[in-house]
């Protein structure tokens, strides 16, 4: 009884340790961030890794996610002779929830696990530390460029995503069953508001690209340097991001969305 | 001048609970190669990167060019870094870039030169280490010796005034062990700079350098010129040059008792 209380009070302890060190890397990758952005290739370079190399993966399950939001909702809407509205569903879903949220689990685990490896091996093959004894940075030159190649893709990810996703359900829904074009996009239309729902979507998007980006660059430079440790930093970026996209969109849906 | 450029007064080091340096004085005169050997994890890295502030002593003072290494802020650090060039025993790649921008790495961070004189240095450089030809090549590419010399080429690539190389004879043929050997001494000498070589060839180091430090469990043992060295009845030193199984240098790490963990199973 005691060990099980002692097991959860050093668990604890070591929860809010991991938590300032990664507030403290955060604030570092900041204060060198403008040193990275004047070698602005660098960050480039790395969009087109995080952002480019993960838009076919993006492009294909949204198509996928949309085609499914279509049979479901068509299937569920038509009960209530409501098919008209597929449209307003499948944008309204997509922009508000879907589209950050699967594009942002999609990318932890395409993009992130890529750049935990990456800067893992670094660390493993003692890159880290020659680069440093070279009196350069690491963090200005290797894991902020990173950071913000991540933060950069993510909202224009799912912006894709769910542009992907409506046509997908578009396809299903007018193409394929054959409600009404005109009502489904005079629907859409009417019913998403840009403010209300894109932009609160967007919101969301560039919060989990923070989230992901920061956890992905703080698992691979603080990983144990062996195969082991990079292994499991990697494993750590996928669930970790996971679980911060899900609770960080549990509380942000509870702010935006009260139904007013 | 005399001042020497490297001092350790009564250094101390751990990782955590296990000591590695007890008591370790030592210094790099300017303008002098000086050699470094010890067992296998004697803690010569180590204090290589004392020397480089990647780790701070626990107790005594490491002094470089006059600054005490552990005071300086991360600034003052850097700036004194820039005029220092260590060798890593792995080599230490960048492996998403060409040898060719590796060499040029430290001159790109470091300097404003156009980039066609950066071409010309890295081609000196890689000259140097007898691997122009290989400046397309991708580390991945390379052979352990071959790694090594790139390595050793960015190392020399800022014309430090501190040069620490940690085992750069490993994993090269007798033919470019001669070859890099001399060429850390003409170097020394051209950059009027100091040396540090951390090495296990004692052969090749009592014909380039000009002082030998020998340290085994955490304090220095022995210590000589070439000439000293060679001629010592220092057990240490015998065992050292001779290359002897039986002497005061053990082979195995510190453990218990043999025959106990072979009966009893578990180490
Ligand atoms: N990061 C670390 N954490 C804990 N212990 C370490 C660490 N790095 C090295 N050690 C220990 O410190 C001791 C000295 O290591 P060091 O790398 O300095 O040895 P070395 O003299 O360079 O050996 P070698 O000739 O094999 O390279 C070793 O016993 C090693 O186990
Ligand atoms: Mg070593």
């Amino acid at each position: 009884m005691v060990g099980a209380i002692r097991r959860l009070g050093t668990l604890f302890i070591n929860g809010v340790w991991q938590l300032g060190f990664i507030t403290r890397f955060f604030w570092l990758i900041l204060v060198y961030s403008g040193q990275s952005f004047t070698r602005l290739h660098l960050t480039l370079r790395e969009l087109y890794f995080s952002g480019v190399m993960s838009l076919l993966i993006i492009l294909v399950s949204g198509l996928f996610v949309g085609l499914v939001l279509g049979l479901q909702g068509y299937e569920t809407l038509q009960r209530y002779g409501a098919s008209d509205s597929l449209g307003t569903l499948v944008a309204l879903s997509l922009v508000r929830e879907l589209g950050p949220v699967v594009a942002g689990l999609l990318f932890a685990s395409r993009a992130g696990s890529a750049v935990t490896a990456e800067i893992g091996l670094m660390k493993v093959t003692e890159q880290l530390k020659a680069m440093d004894m070279m009196a350069v940075s690491p963090i200005a030159r290797v894991v902020a460029p990173r950071f913000w190649g991540g933060v950069i893709s993510m909202p224009l990810l799912a912006a894709l995503f769910s542009a992907m996703g409506v046509f997908g359900g578009w396809l299903i829904g007018v193409v394929a069953i054959g409600v009404d074009d005109g009502a489904f996009w005079s629907q859409m239309q009417s019913a998403v508001d840009f403010r209300y729902d894109v932009l609160n979507g967007v919101i969301k998007s560039c919060v989990f690209g923070v989230a992901v980006a920061l956890i992905a660059v703080f698992e691979g430079y603080d990983c144990v340097p062996t195969a082991e440790g990079v292994s499991r930093a990697i494993t750590r970026t996928v669930v970790s991001s996971a679980l911060a996209i899900l609770a960080l969109d549990f509380v942000m849906t509870s702010f935006m969305f009260r139904g007013q | 001048m005399s001042e020497p450029l490297v001092r350790l007064e009564n250094v101390r080091f751990a990782y955590g609970e296990r000591t590695i340096l007890r008591d370790i004085s030592l210094s790099i005169p300017r303008g002098q190669v000086v050699a470094i050997m010890g067992g296998s994890g004697s803690g010569k890295t180590t204090l290589l990167r004392l020397i480089g502030g990647q780790e701070r002593a626990v107790g005594g003072r490491v002094t470089v060019d006059g600054q005490d290494v552990a005071g300086l802020g991360r600034d003052a650090l850097y700036a004194l870094r820039r005029r220092m060039g260590m060798l890593f025993q792995f080599g230490a790649l960048f492996t998403d870039m060409t040898v060719f921008d590796n060499v040029a790495f430290p001159l790109r961070e470091h300097t404003d030169l156009p980039p066609e004189l950066i071409n010309d240095l890295v081609m000196m450089k890689l000259h140097a280490v007898g691997l122009r030809g290989a400046a397309r090549l991708m580390p991945g590419e390379l052979s352990g010796g071959m790694a090594r010399r790139v390595a050793l080429a960015r190392t020399i690539a800022l014309d430090p005034m501190l040069l620490m190389y940690d085992e750069p004879f490993t994993g090269l043929d007798p033919i470019s062990l001669g070859i890099i050997g001399q060429l850390i001494r003409r170097l020394n000498d051209a950059l009027g700079a100091s040396s540090v070589i951390v090495t296990h060839d004692i052969q090749e180091s009592l014909q380039i350098v000009d002082y030998i430090y020998f340290i085994s469990e955490g304090r220095v043992v022995a210590e000589g010129t070439p000439d000293a060295i060679r001629n010592s009845t220092d057990p240490f030193v015998h065992q050292f040059v001779h290359a002897e199984a039986d002497g005061p240098v053990p082979f195995h790490y510190p453990a218990g008792d043999y025959a106990t963990a072979l009966v009893g199973g578990a180490g």
